[in-house]
């Protein structure tokens, strides 16, 4: 399996009035073909580690790696022409809210086809073909009348469903999805991840999947990094997860309650200072 | 056991949106009992028609026998009666400080001695004096909820009202803040109506639960029948199993 | 050797910036710190500040800067003396009065004026807009209607009725502005309460008995503040020149009053060849306008109602 996207070393800094804060702290990791899950709580980091990937972090951080290649190119020293034509065709990002990510003056069917068109060069009715044919692929039911609606016109599921055949439009091989489904309910979120996870299989892409479910991510992704203040506490197989080694992988684990498990008062995590360092 | 809150084929409309069909639950006194549904479900309308937040459209709703009229509330059902809500940030007032915010209710209702309810309630939810004069900003997710639970319980309501406490807090910090509700309803033998999405959450924590779906409920039972799958409807079994998690039906890639 | 037993006592910056304030005035000097800070970091709204500071101590110490009597002219051997003539720095005008000297006793005027309205007019339309947003119904739609109407009127034409039918004066200026700058506070308030008012911070007050007026003058109102008063404050620049258009059209302050507006009417006779007489109060007016916007500009930044952290 050969390392899609290599990362050694990631640093992002926020300047804050009270200094320099450092919101990602030496993150390193590579990805092939594969489905892997980033996993932390507020403050982990996690989000910036995937906007930092895309480009994506505020101005006014400050992103700094030893490594950051993605097939070979490097992103840091990389144009910010270069950055921008990869991203949407090579490589995507899903965001949380549909409500807050597709553009709610734009009809859906308008703003897939505009992704398409930034990158390929197709006629007007081409790209609307493929796009229909991407919703299509996300299991809408009626792509052409979903094609016309607008953001607020459709169910959170659906929003995120557009948002996917958007993203995957272009045809990118590597998809960060952050928070793809936290906004969902639980019966919409099972649809939407299988979605995701066909999509995923069937084009050969890589995945990165942020979210602050430990137990989601370990049921969809094959490897998992745990993030604790800015670092990478534990990196391990999904399937592992019960072996996991760092208290704080474990804790997290522990913590949530899970129906049928009878454990009053819930075990809590003891912060130990240490694992800040 | 005598129901202490009870709901009977209650309807809440919002202009020509049916927000509640003919609910009926009942909750005994010292009882949990947990309302589960998916957004949309009318879970949350439910709880804030008790409180006197959402109009009724029919039915009646009774707390300890009296029968409480349209969003009329007087300040005894305030007394016994307090809510919890789900967003910690927009709960508290963001340009009062905690103590303010402690100090309002027992302004209102004349209660002396505010100072020792302060510093009690405080304690109560784990936060030190510390806290006592910062603003919500200057505290994290959870420990705006403890200033939420300690706000509700400073006037020693029987009863509390919980939508969806824990949804918006990371999952170590949830765990802290189920503890503290647990420990809290067992120290003053509280009766809760909680709400939640989550199942495993609500049958952590009551005893009782109505699944609703579309302004109805769907089914009610307790929260064993639930774990061991003694389930009647279908949409309950669909909730059980989604929320055990994604379960692939192909082979992983290599 | 000395050993240091106990901590030494915290600087004022840090009491101020304490994470853990022990009373309730610590905590609220350290947000009026934090916001300091915000609103001096910005170097224009500083300067800005400094104009109104500037002008509010000319206004005090006017008896000791000015130079010569604003009322007082010297008829004879002083008329329409050129600025930088001797003893009359900005020079004279046509009753040989020092114009210098007018213009600092005229700040007294223009703070009055300034002050007064903001007094009377933001209390005014921050009740009739807090209470109209959270009341509702026909409530709102009344009071909304009579801000309405006074809204239709264009400013200056409204206070010219009213000045006309009161009878000029400074005081009744000063009245008829008021009367008809409240209605854009009440609508600023009304949508920051229509904003508030579905929140659940207050849906807890409710639940726990407080009163519909408790509810909007303690917990709703403190929210309207700061957009409001970054509006005054915008709003001052205008108030100045519509009381100086007042005075220009012998409305408002009535000879021999040093008010900037009233001495730039006189002056106009003169503005081909002895420009100082109308230009000086002029560039005060403009002085004193451009203090204000940069002030409101940068108490906007730094009021921001959604702080998210210190």
């Amino acid at each position: 399996m050969s390392a899609l996207l290599t990362v050694e070393d990631l640093r992002v800094c926020y300047p804050t009035r009270t200094g320099m804060v450092e919101a990602v702290r030496g993150v390193s990791f590579a990805l092939g073909r594969e489905r892997l899950g980033i996993v932390g709580e507020s403050g982990s980091g996690k989000s910036q580690t995937g906007r930092a990937i895309m480009g994506l972090t505020p101005p006014q951080a400050q992103v700094t790696a030893k490594t950051l290649s993605f097939d070979g190119i490097d992103l840091l020293s990389a144009p910010p022409k270069l950055r921008r034509s990869l991203r949407g065709k090579r490589i995507a990002m899903i965001l949380q809210d549909p409500k807050y990510s597709l553009n709610p003056v734009m009809s859906i069917g308008r703003q897939i086809v505009e992704t398409l068109r930034e990158h390929e060069d197709v006629s007007g009715a081409e790209a609307r073909e493929r796009a229909l044919e991407m919703l299509a692929a996300v299991q809408i039911r009626d792509p052409k009348r979903v094609f016309g609606l607008y953001p607020h016109e459709v169910s959170g599921g659906m929003g995120q469903r557009a948002m996917i055949a958007m993203m995957l439009v272009a045809g990118p091989e590597l998809l960060i999805a952050d928070e793809p489904t936290s906004a969902l309910d639980v019966t919409v979120q099972l649809e939407v991840l299988s979605i995701l996870d066909k999509l995923v299989a069937e084009r050969g892409m890589g995945l990165i999947f942020v979210s602050h479910d430990l137990r989601l991510v370990s049921s969809f992704c094959d490897r998992v990094l745990v993030m604790y203040a800015g670092r990478i506490v534990e990196e391990l197989a999904a399937s592992d997860l019960a072996n996991a080694k760092h208290p704080y992988t474990q804790g997290l684990f522990n913590c949530m309650p899970v129906i049928g498990a009878d454990r009053h008062p819930l075990p809590v995590l003891d912060r130990k200072p240490e694992w800040a360092l | 056991m005598s129901a202490i809150v009870s709901v009977e084929n209650l309807s809440v409309v919002f202009d020509d949106f049916t927000a509640l069909d003919n609910v009926s639950i009942d909750v005994s006194a010292g009882g949990s009992f947990g309302l589960v549904g998916e957004s949309g479900s009318g879970k949350s309308t439910l709880l804030r028609a008790i409180a006197g937040l959402a109009p009724p459209a029919g039915g009646t709703m009774r707390i300890a026998g009296l029968e409480l009229r349209g969003r009329d509330r007087d300040k005894a059902f305030y007394r016994a009666v307090q809510m919890v809500f789900q967003d910690p940030y927009g709960s508290l007032h963001p340009r009062q400080t905690i103590d303010r915010q402690l100090m309002e209710p027992l302004a209102i209702h004349g209660v002396r001695d505010g100072e020792r309810r302060i510093l009690k309630a405080l304690d109560e939810v784990g936060l030190g004096s510390g806290f006592r004069f910062r603003y919500p900003h200057q505290l994290s997710g959870g420990q705006r909820q403890r200033v939420a639970i300690a706000r509700a319980l400073i006037l020693e309501p029987s009863i509390l009202l919980l939508d969806e406490p824990t949804s918006a807090l990371d999952a170590s910090v949830q765990a802290e803040v189920l503890n503290l509700l647990e420990q809290v309803r067992r120290d003053r033998k509280l009766t809760f109506v909680m709400v939640s999405h989550d199942l495993g959450v609500v049958t952590h924590m009551c005893d009782r639960l109505a699944v609703m779906q579309g302004g109805r409920v769907v089914e009610r039972l307790t929260a064993d029948d639930l774990a061991t799958g003694r389930i009647d409807e279908d949409y309950t079994r669909n909730l059980m199993v989604a929320s055990k998690g994604f379960r692939r039906h192909a082979e992983p890639i290599t | 050797m000395s050993l240091a037993t106990e901590t030494p006592p915290m600087t004022r910056r840090e009491w101020l910036l304490s994470d853990r304030p022990q009373s309730r005035l610590q905590a609220r000097l350290g947000r009026a710190y934090m916001t300091w800070r915000r609103f001096s970091a910005n170097r224009l709204a500083v300067v800005g500040l400094l104009i109104l500071l500037a002008l509010v101590l000319v206004a005090a110490f006017a008896d000791y800067i000015a130079p010569h009597s604003p009322f007082i002219g010297n008829l004879a051997g002083a008329r329409l003396l050129p600025p930088g003539s001797e003893g009359y720095l900005l020079g004279t005008d046509d009753q040989g009065r020092d114009i210098l000297s007018r213009l600092i006793y005229g700040s007294r005027l223009t703070l009055m004026v300034v002050a007064l309205v903001a007094i009377i007019a933001a209390p005014v339309g921050l009740i009739v807009g807090a209470v109209a947003g959270y009341a509702g119904g026909w409530i709102d739609a009344i009071l909304m209607r009579v801000t309405d109407i006074f809204l239709a009127f264009p400013k200056l034409v409204l206070a010219l009725a009213f000045v006309a039918a009161l009878g000029p004066g400074i005081e009744n200026a000063v009245i008829a502005i008021a009367i008809t700058s409240w209605p854009p506070y009440a609508r600023i308030a009304r949508a920051e309460t229509l904003t508030v008012r579905n929140s659940d911070y207050i849906a807890a007050v409710r639940l726990m008995g407080a009163s519909p007026m408790r509810i909007v003058f303690r917990h709703v109102m403190p929210m309207c503040l700061s957009s409001l008063i970054v509006r005054v404050t915008l709003d001052m620049a205008g108030i100045i020149l519509t009381a100086a258009g007042l005075g220009f059209l012998g409305l408002g302050a009535q000879p021999p009053l040093p008010e900037w507006g009233a001495m730039i009417a006189s002056g106009r006779r003169f503005i081909l060849d002895h420009w100082w007489v109308a230009t000086m109060p002029g560039i005060a007016i403009l002085i004193v306008s451009l203090g204000f916007n940069l002030l409101g500009d940068g108490l906007r930044d730094a009021l921001d109602p959604r702080e998210s952290g210190q």
